[in-house]
């Protein structure tokens, strides 16, 4: 054997004999079962009746059984739903709206929260909610930059076989447009304000808020 | 439908609340879920063993047995519970599948019951996870070899236009495939065996005749010998030549290994051919002969065993080169320390260090040849040692080769297991994919075709469609998609659709071929506008003569044609467009009894007025071809200029 193989061979081994406690770590770190707050907590938090809970925990925690989800088991589920595209980055965008503290992981909680502002929240609260999924960086505008990669995200999801046929300029457009209905003084950027007033004007808008309402 | 994630579908819908601020048409309409049942437990009796789960549980994979309405068969209505004959050990790996998404495979199930029992249950075993999908597989093997007669496998695979060429590549690759490659197989192998016994015989020494002593065989009978070598080589040249005629890459052939080895066996003679009488080179002659030797590994070719003996020797060049380098330190540390030994007796054979190597080497290797012994008594000493260091040094490394050589062994026959295995996975992710693409473009055809239904209101026709009633959650599902396509303003078409629209784009050379948007009649806007591209080049290739009549205003004819069924049935249709191949086309339509077929040509209003927007009636019977006038109301006629009949035939 060469010296060099005997050198790392050694060098396993030490690593192993003194990483004990890093091997304990993540012992620990996989075996972390995250156990929500009791049912009544989360009944007063959210909107939704004990049985709803009951039921959205039992999905929840069937498809991912140590109580939380990460960011590439949320990317799975999710491209799921959509065969023919990608949904992986519009998922992403997703993840982040609904991991509130950011810690890289959606409990239980948050994910009941996210769901009930979108399922029984007031017509504000959805579009705050929405406005806080296009604030990639959160810090109380959408500029066009953000706002193309949401497009680009949900176009992503159409994927190829489209018709019309998706071009390269279809997001940009759309952004346009979109930016042309919102931006009410023509800064560039698209204010909380501006948004719910444009959308509370906007029919369309309103009527599809309270689309979703019976999903559960 | 990806039933596994099925409870995530309310959250995926609710997340769909992000893409309302952003389209700009209406969503449509959300499915009721009319069901308000609470969920249930339902009682599923086995045999005898009860099992108890969800009914929403069970309703996550509605293709199977008890995921449908085929369960209500089972049920007892006094014991108010789903009965079933069957083996209650094998239902728990079932029903662990409808609670967990995964189908595992019990190593203790016999391979034949658990089938029996999958079919049964209506599930297909390719669903089973990949931590026993490995097992199944060759349990599943194993039982269909042992089923099996032996025939012979065929594994001809002959794809019907091989060429010449690739018919003798595979021949020399695999020689079961035809008897010439048997033949020549066989051959070859005698011919080798043939060449290597000569040489062998050429230099044992025949009888001595009355005047010479002995000689060998070879310079007695050259001719004879010669004649041999030359028949021989013969054949090898040609079989090389033969080989790299065939080969599908040559230069790749020629580097490698079975070639260089022909190469050498042949160039001997060759080379002897060409000097020969020349007695400089006669003795460098002579050690060409030498490679003649290597004909004997020609026969490689013909045992597989030769080549993984090659190959592990070839992998295990970093133990053997380790082996070769610890036995030099020791030969060396010992050769010094004996000739130091023997330094000292009189008449001793170690005269110098190099010349102990060799005692060394026959020592360790526990050969003790006795031409070289040690007579002091410190030598004999450190001889013992020696040899007892050179049992262990030598036994070291060769289990590690012989361990090697049983892995790749088996590692290759495992290979090809493993790479039919990806090619079937990946098979079904795609097949699954394009399944759940393929249902949501189905239910919008079938769901498009039930609005069209109402306008017409053809009762019977309405109910046959809804025949299939597509689960709730397929279409909430459906919904979901929907509203994506509404967001971005574009409709998700199947594979050849849409390679069909990329074509059309890039035929189009008129102005007038291109239909817009808005041209098509409001009634069936939403509906048609997919199907209205396919058939836009059909008037065009039919009539070129009458589009050329037509003046300058933008001519913008779409037909409109809903067909149930899957659209794969139209790619035989396009090529000839106006011919028989509607009747084909109409056959592959599951229902396909409805044809609508709407023109309206919004031209100007110029003498050329082409159409009256046509509403043809739902009919049964495929249209005739254009030949004949159609009963079907597509036509279209111009008015100014008298007799031109436009005929669109419906698709």
């Amino acid at each position: 054997m060469d010296a060099k193989r005997v050198e790392t061979v050694s060098a396993r081994v030490d690593a192993a004999v003194s990483s004990t406690d890093s091997v304990e770590d993540e012992l620990e770190l996989s075996a972390v079962r995250h156990r929500p707050e009791g049912l009544e907590q989360l009944e007063a938090q959210t909107r939704f009746s004990r049985k709803e809970l009951q039921i959205l925990y039992r999905g929840f925690k069937n498809e991912c059984p140590s109580g939380v989800v990460n960011e590439d088991t949320f990317k799975d589920i999710y491209s799921q739903f959509f065969p023919q595209g990608d949904a992986s980055t519009y998922a992403h965008f997703l993840f982040n709206a609904f991991d509130t503290d950011h810690n890289g992981s959606v409990s239980f909680e948050d994910f009941v929260m996210g769901l009930s502002i979108l399922l029984r929240g007031t017509v504000q609260e959805k579009l705050n909610w929405a406005f806080n999924l296009y604030d990639i960086n959160k810090d109380g505008y959408i500029t066009k930059e953000e706002m193309l990669d949401i497009m680009k995200a949900i176009y992503d999801m159409m994927g190829k076989c489209t018709y019309p046929v998706l071009k390269e300029e279809t997001p940009r457009q759309h952004v346009e447009v979109f930016f042309q209905k919102m931006d009410k003084n023509k800064d560039g950027v698209v204010t909380i304000d501006e948004f719910i007033d444009c959308c509370q004007n906007d029919e369309n808008i309103m009527r599809s808020m309270h689309l979703f309402e019976n999903v559960l | 439908m990806a039933t596994g994630v099925a409870a995530w579908l309310p959250f995926a819908r609710a997340a769909a609340i992000g893409w309302m601020p952003v389209a700009n048409c209406p969503m449509p309409i959300a499915p009721r879920d009319n069901s308000k049942k609470q969920d249930e437990l339902i009682i599923l009796n086995v045999s005898g063993r009860r099992f108890q789960t969800w009914r929403t549980t069970l309703d996550r994979y509605p293709d199977t047995l008890l995921g449908s309405s085929e369960k209500d068969f089972f049920y007892n209505e006094e014991t108010k519970e789903y009965f079933f004959d069957r083996d209650p050990d094998a239902f728990r790996s079932i029903l662990n599948f409808y609670r967990t998404g995964k189908l595992h495979y019990p190593r203790h199930e016999c391979i034949s019951a658990y089938d029996e029992e999958l079919t049964f249950f209506g599930i297909i075993p390719e669903i089973i996870g990949d931590c026993c999908y490995e097992e199944y597989k060759d349990r599943k093997r194993e039982n269909l070899e042992r089923l099996q007669d032996d025939q012979e496998e065929n594994m001809d695979l002959k794809m019907p236009n091989m060429n010449f060429r690739e018919t003798m590549w595979r021949a020399f690759e695999n020689p079961h495939t035809s008897t010439m490659a048997l033949v020549f197989y066989y051959v070859t192998g005698f011919f080798i065996a043939v060449s290597v016994i000569t040489n062998v015989v050429e230099t044992v020494p025949c009888g001595a005749t009355a005047n010479q002593k002995d000689m060998p065989c070879g310079e007695r009978y050259t001719v004879a010998f010669f004649c041999m070598d030359t028949a021989c080589v013969m054949i090898f040249t040609v079989e090389y030549l033969l080989r790299l005629f065939a080969a599908p890459s040559r230069y790749r052939f020629m580097r490698s290994v079975m070639s260089i080895i022909d190469v050498v066996a042949i160039l001997p003679y060759y080379i002897g051919l060409v000097m020969t009488n020349n007695e400089d080179v006669s003795g460098a002659f002579v050690t060409l002969r030498v490679f003649r030797v290597f004909r004997i590994f020609k026969f490689s070719r013909h045992s597989q065993g030769l080549r993984i003996l090659g190959y592990t020797l070839k992998s295990c060049a970093s133990e053997l080169g380790f082996l070769l380098f610890s036995l030099t330190m020791a030969i060396i540390i010992f050769a010094t320390v004996m000739f130091y030994a023997e330094k000292g007796s009189s008449s001793s054979k170690f005269t110098s260090i190099p010349a102990s190597f060799w005692y060394t080497i026959v020592t360790m290797t526990t050969l003790g040849y006795g031409d070289m012994v040690p007579k002091t008594i410190a030598g004999k000493i450190f001889g013992s040692i020696c040899s007892l260091s050179g049992v262990l040094v030598i036994a070291l490394p060769v289990p590690v080769i012989v361990s090697n050589f049983s892995r790749i062994y088996h590692q290759n026959q495992r290979a090809d297991k493993r790479r039919a295995q990806k090619k079937a996975r990946l098979a079904r992710i795609r097949i699954a994919k394009s399944g759940s693409a393929n249902a949501f473009l189905q239910s919008k055809h079938n769901g498009l075709l039930n609005e069209l239904l109402e306008l017409t209101g053809t009762e019977e026709d309405e109910q046959k469609l809804t025949q299939k009633s597509i689960s709730l959650l397929e279409s909430q599902h459906h919904h979901l998609l929907h509203c994506l396509e509404k967001t971005t303003a574009h409709e998700f078409v199947d594979e050849q659709i849409y390679e069909q629209n990329c074509l059309e784009t890039a035929l189009q050379t008129y102005p007038s071929r291109s239909p817009s948007v808005s041209s098509h009649d409001s009634s069936t806007r939403t509906c048609c506008s997919r199907k209205r591209k396919r058939n836009v080049p059909l008037p065009n290739t039919s009539l070129p003569t009458t589009h050329s009549t037509h003046q300058g205003p933008l001519q913008e004819l779409s037909a409109i044609h809903i067909q149930c069924g899957d659209p794969l049935s139209h790619t035989a249709s396009r090529s000839n467009l106006n011919l028989k191949t509607d009747e084909s086309s109409r056959i592959n339509c599951k229902s396909g009894r409805i044809t609508t077929a709407i023109i309206s040509l919004p031209t100007p209003p110029a003498l050329t007025p082409d159409g009256d927007g046509l509403h043809g009636p739902p009919q049964r019977r495929p249209p005739r071809p254009p030949s004949h006038p159609p009963p079907l109301s597509i036509q279209t006629t111009t008015s100014s200029a008298g007799a031109n009949i436009v005929k669109v035939s419906a698709l």
